[in-house]
């Protein structure tokens, strides 16, 4: 590491202590579920009530995806009462205790921002599986999308 | 003991505390410095201790440099700072060719960081000074980034057409000594030489920083350590 301490020392040598010190933070790949975007996830987050602490769930569509390393964000749509909300959370965050995927659906772009234009039916994802038809046939939908 | 050290800043990221938080930190590698000099009233007027870190090539560095550090038993180093000391005492704890880590930084809560911040160049006053500028529109033509009016005659001045001493003007931005006091010193990591700051610290990536002993808390965060202990 003294080599990194000299001023030739590339912005790649550097990347790699920032990198050495969160290292343990970064959950391992295994922990976590292969996401795609369109996806259909459970997030359980670890809530902080006082001296308790319970999981709640937070069920959306994932949206996008930016970041590298432990910078990796996820943003989750989901609809209450009628109303988007998105919540953004830090994928390697302790307060994150598991992440589920529900659904997978058809998504052909990286950012799935043209959801907030979209109003009833045409919000629903085709199911990756077997088309848009799916999703009614098995479950009328208590998913959020 | 004021304890400080010289490093170089690696780069920022983001750390998640034990109960969730999430903090933005510095990343400085620092050290390991070995003194150079112990200067005491006797022989310099006044009591202070010269750190130096980097080893530099002997062809690199001058014979003074050179002779300098061959004195307190060290290879020429890059970089050299002085800490001032307060008496006598406190700077012969020290000697000649002694090693300065991390380590000594510890029990510290909070740090002050002195860097030379990014040069930008000649700026005008709205980057520098964040001025508002002038009107889009309505008529302005040419001068939308401008000042404005910089004063007629010095008024609290007496007579004479002179601007105000002082007065933001644009000029150079940047490229100076800043100082960033009552950091929050996050970690220590001797084994690597490591030092995680909260917050930002001044100056490119590779930088040179001295981090110190903070000279004066800010009022929250004095109340903050006053507390903790």
């Amino acid at each position: 590491m003294a080599t990194a301490t000299t001023p030739t020392a590339s912005s790649r040598d550097l990347q790699k202590i920032v990198e050495s010190v969160v290292a343990k933070q970064v959950k391992p790949a295994a922990e976590l579920p292969d996401l795609q975007i369109g996806d259909t996830l459970d997030v359980h987050c670890r809530i902080i009530e006082g001296e308790k602490e319970r999981i709640q769930i937070y069920q959306g569509v994932l949206i996008a995806m930016r970041g590298a390393g432990i910078n990796r964000m996820i943003t989750v749509r989901r609809i209450v009462a009628n109303e988007g909300v998105e919540r953004i959370f830090p994928l390697h965050s302790p307060r994150i205790a598991k992440i589920d995927i529900v659904r997978r659906s058809d998504a052909r772009r990286a950012k799935l921002f043209y959801l907030r234009q979209r109003v009833g039916k045409s919000r629903r994802l085709r199911d990756q599986r077997r088309g848009l038809g799916r999703e009614e046939q098995t479950a009328p939908a208590p998913a959020a999308e | 003991m004021p304890a400080a050290i010289l490093g170089r800043k690696i780069g920022m990221t983001r750390m998640f505390t034990d109960d969730g938080k999430n903090i933005p930190v510095t990343v400085i590698s620092a050290g390991p410095c070995f003194v150079t000099q112990v200067k005491t009233t006797e022989t310099d007027g006044y009591s202070a201790v010269q750190i130096a870190m980097e080893d530099v090539k002997a062809r690199r560095s001058t014979m003074a440099v050179m002779g300098h550090d061959a004195k307190a038993g060290v290879a020429p180093k890059r970089l050299h700072r002085e800490i001032r000391m307060e008496d006598d005492a406190e700077a012969s704890q020290y000697s000649l060719g002694q090693e300065i880590g991390v380590a000594a930084l510890e029990g510290l809560k909070f740090v002050d960081v002195i860097g030379t911040s990014k040069g930008k160049g000649f700026a005008g006053t709205m980057k520098r000074h964040h001025f508002k500028g002038l009107c889009a529109s309505h008529g302005t033509e040419r001068k939308h980034r401008s000042p404005g009016s910089i004063g007629s005659h010095g008024t609290d001045r007496g007579h004479g057409a002179k601007i105000k001493k002082g007065k933001r003007m644009a000029g150079q931005l940047g490229n100076e000594r800043v100082t960033i006091r009552s950091l929050d010193l996050v970690s220590i990591d001797p084994e690597n030489n490591l030092l995680l700051v909260k917050g930002a610290v001044p100056g490119p990536r590779s930088g040179i920083v001295f981090v110190r002993t903070p000279t004066r808390l800010y009022k929250s965060k004095a109340r903050k350590q006053a507390g903790g202990e």
